[in-house]
Formats: structure tokens, sequence, C-alpha cells
């Protein structure tokens, strides 16, 4: 067989994603009867999460072990084949919970599903890159679309004003870390990551332009990841774009961001460099912590409260690239994991709820008294809190748990130590929100009945997220950590 | 002669030259589009120039997949910008404040 054959089976879940989406993007067109009809949204959504399942498919055959395409541009292993289930099946529930609210809104394009896959696509690509040019590709591919899905609903002003700080400070950061890709190559010789580490363990004193290269690239990946110096946008973004897209930007491109982030550094930066790295990674661990939990401790507005939330989150997920061990990667794919569950439980929660005049549920103070009117949101978005709070019995505590025991076998005590700090007054705005639910007197107009169109489908998967999120998710915990562990011993060849 | 220090030297001015452009700039998103072109073109003359210094044809290829981007980019840079001035009337950087962080 012709190698290229070769390489494009092993990039299969990349290839169902690329016909599927442009198979879609047909399908949606010939499906309707014009642009806002509805029924060519919910077939072409309905065969984009067929998509995304048979890409997932495709990941259960793949050959163990550590498999290189396309020269080396591409590789599968363990690491990218555990993100990339994570990314799908939060893709594909982005998918879902979105279709109630596009058809409710008016604004029923098909795109939305379409988008989603080619960002998906995008995604799936930034975790499996081997080489400075398909980190380059396939970031621009997840964030091209994404820039799109936040000024959706472009009737709306916050919507387009959402979309264009977006685009420009996104636009920004890919400048930037373009510019510290170029740095690299003329240093190291090389785009490919594991050659790069050739050169980099090869030399005996640092070289100044590697390492403002590295800068250049944490900088930008930071802003992908929505870290602190680089979060402004996250807040705006957040409260301006359609809430299925704030929920979709908090779950699958983060997972995809970090686990980006881990590649590159672990496998390109090895030895003595790593070092250097770290204390970057430090710094914006603390900050991003700490800027995450006090900064949102203020907001009136829900889904700038989640976003601030993501921050800190970050923050917290990064602890775990810190130390760069295995230990440490493992704890980090096990936050990712838990978090995409918590986080797009919350905003599915928020999405099912509606004022009584039918507009999307915004401040936080239309939480009054849910536990009375809505006590089954109530108490699954209760779950989603105490969790991402970290209270013990429930699963968002073990991740947290993991990220600060990697640190702290690593000698970064204090990193841990400002960790559970955050951590602590964070709790402080996760517990005033369960507050207003339980025990506030429900405002004079209480609320009305729930979007009913697929509301079904958002509440089986809230039922399912609080379910993880739960103690009963414990169970879930070995075979999590079991496959983790697997997936971050391929970024550390022996 | 001019070596490879003097195309680094013009990209790095670029490179902050597009950067301040987008910072300093308080009239129009129209030149904040401007400036991000011209980060994107400091990363190319780095990458030809790399390319050329190095005799490896990698550089180059980089720099046209740089280029595609930046085209598409730039597509849907203004595509929001038009559907932004349709509902506000403006493309003025400081009335871009329905939201504050």
């Amino acid at each position: 067989m012709h190698p290229i054959f070769t390489s494009i089976a092993i990039a299969g879940p990349e290839t169902v994603l690329t016909l599927g989406s442009l198979a879609a993007l047909m399908l949606g067109t010939f499906s309707g009867k014009g642009p806002k009809d509805s029924r060519a949204l919910t077939v072409t959504s309905l065969f984009a999460v067929a998509i995304l399942a048979l890409a997932g498919f495709t990941l259960l055959d793949a050959p163990a072990g550590i498999t290189r395409a396309f020269d080396g541009l591409y590789v599968a292993d363990d690491f990218s084949a555990f993100l990339k289930v994570v990314i799908l099946a939060a893709s594909a529930a982005s998918v879902l919970l979105a279709l109630p609210w596009l058809q409710e809104s008016g604004s029923g394009r098909f795109e939305y599903p379409v988008l989603l896959l080619l960002a998906t696509l995008g995604m799936t690509m930034m975790v499996s890159a081997n080489d400075l040019l398909t980190l380059y590709v396939g970031l621009e591919l997840a964030a091209l679309p994404s820039y799109v899905l936040a000024a959706f609903h472009r009737q709306d002003d916050r919507s387009a004003e959402a979309g264009l700080k977006y685009f420009v400070l996104g636009a920004l950061a890919s400048g930037i870390l373009l510019y510290g890709v170029t740095l690299i190559y003329g240093f190291s010789g090389s785009t490919q990551l594991d050659v790069i580490a050739g050169v980099v363990s090869g030399q005996t004193e640092r070289s100044i332009g590697l390492l403002f290269g590295i800068v250049f690239i944490l900088a930008g990946l930071a802003f992908k990841v929505s870290a602190v110096p680089f979060h402004m946008w996250t807040p705006d973004v957040y409260e301006g774009a359609p809430t299925p897209v704030a929920a979709f930007f908090s779950a699958a491109p983060k997972a995809a961001a970090l686990g980006l982030l881990a590649r590159v550094m672990i496998v390109a930066f090895p030895g003595n460099i790593a070092g250097d790295w770290q204390q970057i990674l430090i710094f914006i661990a603390i900050a991003s912590m700490v800027l995450g939990a006090v900064a949102a401790v203020a907001q009136t507005n829900i889904k700038r409260l989640l976003a601030y939330s993501s921050i800190a989150n970050i923050g917290f997920a990064l602890v775990g690239l810190t130390p760069g061990t295995p230990a440490g990667i493992s704890a980090l794919l096990f936050y990712v994991t838990v978090y995409v569950a918590m986080t797009l439980g919350s905003f599915l929660v928020v999405l099912q709820l509606r004022r009584p005049d039918g507009s999307p549920v915004e401040s936080m103070a239309d939480f009054a008294g849910l536990s009375k009117t809505q006590p089954k949101l109530a108490a699954a978005l209760a779950i989603f809190m105490f969790s991402l709070a970290g209270i013990p019995p429930l699963l968002g505590f073990w991740p947290k748990f993991a990220v600060f025991q990697a640190a702290i076998a690593s000698g970064l005590i204090a990193l841990a130590l400002i960790g559970f700090v955050a951590s602590v007054i964070a709790a402080f705005y996760y517990l005033r929100l369960i507050k207003i639910m339980y025990f506030d007197e429900p405002a004079p107009a209480p609320f009305g009945p729930l979007a009913t169109e697929g509301s079904a489908v958002n509440g089986a998967m809230i039922a399912a997220c609080a379910l993880f999120c739960s103690p009963i998710g414990m169970l879930a915990i070995s075979p999590l950590v079991a496959a983790t562990a697997r997936a971050a011993a391929a970024l550390f060849p022996a | 002669m001019i070596g490879l220090t003097h195309y680094l030297a013009v990209s790095a001015a670029l490179f902050v030259l597009g950067v301040f452009g987008i910072f300093l700039n308080r009239r129009n998103i129209i030149i904040i589009l401007m400036a991000l072109e011209l980060i994107l073109l400091a990363v190319n003359i780095n990458l030809v120039a790399f390319s050329a210094f190095l005799h490896q044809v990698h550089g180059q290829i980089f720099a046209m997949f740089v280029l595609t981007v930046a085209a598409g980019e730039a597509a849907i840079g203004l595509a929001i910008l038009v559907i932004y001035f349709r509902g506000r009337g403006t493309v003025a950087v400081d009335q871009a404040d329905l939201m504050k962080g």
C-alpha cells in the first residue's frame, strides 16, 4: 500500500471527521426548504453526532503503542487517543445540548453542527500534533470555526461583539505563538517535536533564541486555555456568546489545548530546559487559580461566574503539568476529564432554565428558591457546584487531590499550598450559589415551564453528568486513573 | 552584506509594530485587522530567512501554510466585523464595551 494510505488509515478519526463535516454541510444544504427550516438543523445535528461516534469507533481498533504518520507530522498514541475520546464526547454533548436552544431562538441554522465538527477536527489534530506545522494548522482549524460560533446569534449585538473580541485576541495569540514557532524552528533547525528534543538535550549552554521561542509559545497557548495573564477574553466571550456555544468553549477546546501544551512541553523540551518552562508554568498556574477564585466572588452573571470558574480550574489542571512527571500528566488528564463533565453539567442546567417570559436565565438572582420550583435541577446544580468546589465525597475532589499530590511529590510544596488556599476561596462562590438556590425566597415571579423540545435529551445528559460527579462516580476512578496513567506513559518514551 | 540578523531585526520590528498597533489603537477595528496581518508578515519573514539560512525547505513550506491560514483568518475577521457594524453602526474600538470585564 502506498504510504499515504497507511497514514490516512492511522489518522482514522480525522479522516472520518473531515469527510463527515463535508457530508454534513451537503446534508444541511439539501435537506431543508430554506435557511430557517429547523428540520435541516435537526437532521444535520443528529448526523454530526453519528459522525463523532464513528470517529470514536475508529479509535477502538487503533494499534497499540506509538504510531507515526505523514512523515512524522502526526502521531497516534495512548495520550492522543484518551484526549480524543474526551473531546469527541464533549463535542457530541455540545451538539445535542444546543439543539433545543437553536430551534427556539429562531436562528435555527444547520451550520452550527457543521462548524462544531470542523472545530472538533482541529482539536483532534492538536492532540495528535508531532510537528509545529500540525500544531499550528490544528490550532487554527479549531479557532476559526470558534470565532464564527461566538458570533452565531448575529442579530444580538452582544454575540457579535463577543465574536469580534474573541477573533481579535485569538488572532493575536496565534500570531504570538507563531512567532515563537519560527524562533524555535530557526534555533533548533527542525519543526518536529522529537528532533527539537534531540537538539535541545544536546546543547551544553542554554540558547536565548529557544528560550524566547518557548516563552512566546507558552503565551499563545495560555491564551487558548484562558490562563492568567491571557484570560481577559474569557468572561466577555462567555457572557456574549450564545449559552450553548459558551458550554462548548468551556469543555472540548480546553481539553485539546491542555493536551497540546503538555505534549509540546514534555516531548520537545525535556531535560535541562524543563526547569525554565516550569517556572513560567508555576506563575501561570498560581495567577490563574488566585485570580479565578478572587474575581469570581463579585460576579452576578452566571455565565461570567462559570467563565472565572473555568479560569481557576485551568490553573489547577496546570498544577498537574508543572512537575513534568508521568504522575503529573496522569493527574492533569484525570482533572480535565472530570472538569469537562462538571462544566458541561453546569451549563446544561443553566440552559434548561427559562424566565417566565421565555428569556434565558443570566443573573444569579434568578436562581433564588430554585430548590422549591425545580428541585431536581437544583439538586443537580448543587452536585456540580459542590464538585467544582472540591468537597470530598464528590468526584471533583479526587483530581484536585491528584494534581496536588503530583506537585508535592516533585517538591513544589508552595504551589500546592497556594492552590489549596485558592480552592478554599473559590468554594465561597460555589457555595453562595447553593445558598441562593436553597435558602433564598423565590423571586415574585417564579420560573416558568422548562424548555420543552429536546429537553428530555438534555435532562438525561444532566442526570448522567450529575451521577458521574456524585459519590457514585468514585466507581469510575480506578478505570479512569488506569487509562490516564497509560496515556501519560506514552509521552515519556522509555 | 545582509545577514540573518538583519532579517530577524526587521521581522522583530514588524512584530512589535503589529502588537502595538493592536493595543495602542483606540480608533478603528479595521486598523487592528491590519496590525494582525503585520504580525503574520513578521512571522513569514522569519520563516523564510531561517529557511534560507539553514538551507532547508521546511520554513518556506511553513510560510505557505501561514499565508493560506492568514487569508482565511482575514475573511472570517471581516465577516464578523460586518455583522458587528450592522448591529452597532460603528467600528470604533472604544464603542465595543457592551460587556465589561
